[in-house]
């Protein structure tokens, strides 16, 4: 069977249905058996704006995406205006044939920073600053042209099924993209009328009139468009496989780990887990009654904070999930859960900062935020996932760990994982284990919630329950809970909540801290979403014979230092990559281990990484041309 | 085994100033959860920052002191999980009017079945007196170097346009009454409001227990005046009776009027009270219907250890 590695781009004004597009395509290729990996980029914007959506398509396991368009399915100016140039030889453009004389100026969306840079390019190469234009430099470079007048497909399909009113659906100028497509790279028609079916199962006659769609333009494309060098017929299927968004792992995640009570205020891109959730607020429960997830949408992200900790001391298991500026808004409460042992998670998807920064886009800004995030000195744990599989697993280890050490816990996500969509194998909810540390079903005789024990964790009460009696307050307390300023209490109390940071690395599990994917003597460290494209460089370096290692990150803090010094011995050279500009981890690194990081590559346009771009830098380490800043900058 | 009055009073020492009107408060509130015979397990006393916030360590149930200008917020988070329980939250007037108001308004909008008890004296006692949120405008407290630029909140009329559903003041000095209003306000199915007047000995020198008693008025006509007055001697009927319009109009308004009044004549009482809009816990019910039986602080999460939550049939809908 010979290698398919496949990249479709849609793209559109946002709210022209580019993303059930996508999904449409992302669908069909999963139900033929390959492995996908989708990328979602979008503006800050309700409707107007560029979005796009890259879906790599494989018969191989594949974790990121690469720089290279095989085929691009247009159906506006700007989208041809902004990708032409990343389709290479051999690839594909379908494009509206009407456009042809678009100049960039009548796109009013296209930003003059981008405008100057394509005009330059323009005028170099002696061309119109039109569709047109952009379209001969693909064409000089070897590029196939799919010219079609998605007005006349409209026109030609409303007489077909003798429905007029098909001539003004512009709505179906995305499904019409997807079906040329599929048709050129003569994917099953069924499978596409299939997953029609599917995405739009609740409204019968909008489906039909999209198959209408779907199969007019299939045929069109099957024949007029002649050959391309990618057929996509279908691969041997893996078992056991699905579909999923950015945030599903987090969400079943959090119901499967009995996470009963969320509250959050909305924010990009964490508050669709929150709205997932609540569209899933009923559970059901084996051998028992119905269950519930509490959701609750607050005023602000203080009163997320707040409401999630009220909940918590009712032993409820309690979360919410947020965005730097939210988590930003947290921390005077997280001080508060700190000092009062309470056991909280917050699931933080990072975007770019500082501020508001790029509110939609991509960042790994946020880890040494999240680390130091709150005023004075507390036990905390920052946790970071590499993919959405991961996320899902990794959300019951943050409630275990909340739990067993009564601390918060910060699981780190990103835009990256949030808008990606991939396959992966089917999550097993009987790998995640529910450990309830000290939690009291009954109490019997004098009770002291922050009694001194041996290992500094004390029986937790919670409200409400028969003889559990307890205060809190985040001034310094006694035993009780009950405030104090006693110098000697107050020794014995900060050093019996700061032990949970020794205990944690001493008790944790060495594989829940790190993972190593080999160490060699270029061995990369990093975190969070850049592990698909690395895993993916360092596959492509293995095959040319460069053996790069790996050591992914989990356990950020308390930073795991033995076991990654010792993960690390036989490695020369230190390679941090990250996605954001000071090398956050590498600096972890560098005060936990007194060991320098020789080089970083950094990304920080808000765009995701690709393998390709991790591929190219890792090489120029290799062969000793790099800076020992490599900067990124791939993606529109 | 009946409880009584002094089970619900801690050995924590307590540190307000000599005659401060946070006592009064106090006993009322340990006095109204005596009589209503509420178990010390079952109650949870949230309070914020400020001398008001130490509230929760002198009784004796669950007490949870959380940030200044945050505790509706932990205590709807406690409530809403284990809605079995008497929640009752407390604070100054700075910290749920000033730092803490946008909770306060939405707090009203939800309507959770609970009380929220603002100890109201007009300045920040615990740093030393600054203006509050209830302090009028161009009033000169003691520690203020100059008097006061803003405009002052008006508690009761901000309680009944949020949403609350039962907004009642009290006096700190009436403790009976206060108790019998706290009675009233944990009784009712809904959010609760009490503004309750509370003189500061230290810092403010302009609404004084003398003041409140009318000391001064009395000294011009000879007699005894007091201030403070009952809603409820006066055929004052601040209950929303039936769902129409024109009846909750007049009741808000009415109410709304009667917060207004200051100066030589300040009501105390219950001023308005609709029962009628559903509690917070209704509308989950609505969603979840086993919510109240089964809520998350009840939940059974898992068995030996494994989960029991069965998302199979999300899985399968994932599955390609």
């Amino acid at each position: 069977m010979s290698a398919i590695d496949f990249t479709w781009l849609i793209g559109g004004p946002q709210g022209s249905g580019v993303d059930s597009g996508a999904n449409v395509f992302s669908k069909v290729c999963a139900e033929m058996g390959y492995s996908i990996f989708g990328k979602r980029e979008f503006y800050s914007n309700i409707k107007g704006e560029h979005s796009y959506f890259a879906v790599r398509v494989s018969n191989k396991e594949i974790h990121s995406n690469v720089n290279d368009v095989s085929l691009m399915a247009s159906f506006d100016a700007e989208t041809i205006f902004r990708h032409f140039n990343e389709v290479p030889k051999g690839g594909g453009i379908i494009y509206d044939s009407d456009l042809d004389k678009t100049y960039t100026d009548e796109v009013h969306t296209l930003d003059n920073y981008f405008k100057q840079r394509l005009h330059d390019e323009l005028e170099s190469k002696n061309k119109p600053f039109t569709i047109a234009g952009v379209l001969e430099i693909a064409k000089e470079k070897g590029v196939n042209l799919y010219p079609v007048s998605f007005r006349e497909i409209l026109t030609s399909l409303a007489e077909k099924t003798e429905n007029p009113k098909l001539k003004g659906m512009v709505r179906l100028f995305n499904v019409i993209a997807v079906s040329l497509s599929l048709g050129l790279i003569k994917m099953p028609l069924d499978s596409l009328l299939k997953s029609i079916d599917s995405i739009f199962s609740k409204k019968p006659q909008i489906a039909e009139i999209n198959k209408q769609a779907a199969n007019f333009a299939y045929d069109y494309a099957k024949s007029k468009f002649g050959n391309f060098q990618y057929t996509l017929t279908g691969t041997t299927k893996q078992p056991d496989t699905i579909l999923v968004q950015g945030h599903f792992g987090t969400s079943i995640g959090k119901m499967v780990s009995g996470c009963r009570f969320q509250s959050y205020y909305p924010i990009t891109p964490a508050s669709d887990e929150s709205v997932y959730l609540e569209s899933h607020e009923l559970l059901e429960i084996q051998n028992d009654r119905p269950g519930s997830t509490i959701v609750i949408q607050t005023e602000d992200e203080i009163s997320a904070m707040g409401m999630m900790i009220g909940a918590a001391l009712t032993g409820t298991r309690s979360s919410t999930s947020t965005s730097g500026p939210g988590f930003a808004l947290m921390t005077e409460a997280l001080g508060w859960a700190g000092i009062n042992e309470v056991p909280i998670v917050i699931t933080l998807y990072q975007r770019s900062g500082p501020s508001t920064g790029l509110p939609t886009r991509h960042g790994q800004d946020d880890l040494l935020f999240a680390v130091h995030a709150g005023h004075g000195d507390f036990p905390k744990i920052v946790y970071a996932s590499g993919d959405i599989e991961e996320s899902f697993y990794d959300t019951g280890r943050c409630f275990n760990y909340a739990d067993v050490y009564q601390i918060p816990v910060i699981h780190m996500m990103d835009k990256f994982l949030s808008s990606s969509v991939v396959t992966c194998k089917k999550f097993d909810p009987q790998k995640i284990s529910i450990d309830r540390g000290m939690l009291l079903d009954k109490v019997e005789g004098e009770y002291k919630r922050f009694a001194f024990t041996e290992d500094g964790i004390s029986p937790r009460s919670r409200l409400g329950l028969d003889n559990g009696v307890f205060w809190n307050t985040g001034d310094e307390s006694d035993e009780f809970g009950h405030i104090t300023e006693d110098p000697q209490v107050r020794i014995k109390m900060m050093d019996k909540r700061m032990s949970r940071l020794d205990l944690v690395t001493k008790r944790v599990p060495n594989e829940e801290q790190a993972v190593s994917f080999g160490v060699h003597d270029y061995t990369v460290i990093s975190w969070g979403s850049t592990k698909g494209p690395i895993l993916d460089a360092m596959f492509m370096l293995k095959k040319e014979g460069i053996n790069i290692g790996f050591i992914q990150i989990k356990l950020i803090h308390p930073f795991p230092s033995d076991y990654v010094k010792s993960l690390l011995e036989d490695a020369k050279t230190i390679i941090d990559i990250e996605a954001n500009h000071s090398g956050q981890l590498g600096k972890i690194f560098k005060q936990n281990i007194s060991r320098e990081i020789d080089y970083f590559i950094l990304k920080y346009t808000g765009r995701g990484m690709t393998s390709t771009e991790i591929y190219d830098s890792l090489k120029k380490i290799v062969e000793n041309k790099a800076n020992k800043r490599e900067v990124l900058s791939h993606g529109a | 085994m009946a409880l009584k009055l002094a089970d619900y009073k801690t050995e924590v020492h307590n540190d307000w100033c000599p005659g401060c009107g946070d006592f009064g408060i106090v006993n009322a509130l340990q006095m109204a959860l005596a009589e209503m015979g509420i178990e010390r397990d079952k109650a949870t006393i949230f309070s914020g920052i400020g001398c008001s916030g130490k509230t929760s360590h002198f009784i004796n149930t669950y007490g949870v002191h959380t940030l200044h200008g945050r505790v509706l917020t932990f205590a709807q988070g406690g409530k809403l999980a284990n809605p079995e329980m008497t929640v009752v939250a407390v604070g100054g007037d700075g910290d749920g009017l000033g730092i803490g108001a946008g909770h306060f308004v939405a707090a009203g909008r939800r309507n959770v079945d609970m009380t929220y008890i603002i100890f109201d004296n007009g300045v920040y006692g615990l740093t030393k007196g600054q203006a509050s949120p209830t302090l009028k405008l161009g009033e000169k407290t003691k520690s203020l170097p100059s008097p006061n630029t803003n405009y002052n909140v008006n508690p009761i009329g901000l309680a009944v346009t949020s949403g609350f559903t039962f907004v009642a003041r009290g006096y700190s000095y009436d403790v009976r009454h206060l108790k019998d209003l706290i009675i009233k306000a944990v009784r009712h199915k809904g959010l609760s409001f009490l503004d309750v007047l509370q003189p500061c000995p230290t810092y403010n020198d302009i609404n004084t227990r003398d003041w409140y008693a009318g000391v001064d008025l009395a000294q011009e006509s000879m007699e005894r005046h007091s201030r403070i007055y009952k809603l409820d001697d006066m055929q004052f009927d601040p209950i929303v009776h039936y769902d129409d319009e024109t009846e909750v109009n007049e009741k808000l308004s009415q109410a709304l009027i009667k917060s207004l009044e200051w100066g030589n004549k300040i009501p105390i009482g219950v001023f308005y009270q609709n029962e009628l809009i559903s509690e917070y816990s209704t509308r989950l019910t609505d969603k979840i219907p086993n919510y109240l039986e089964n809520p998350p602080a009840k939940q059974k999460i898992s068995e030996n250890g494994l989960p029991t939550t069965d998302v199979s049939e999300i899985l399968d809908s994932l599955r390609v």
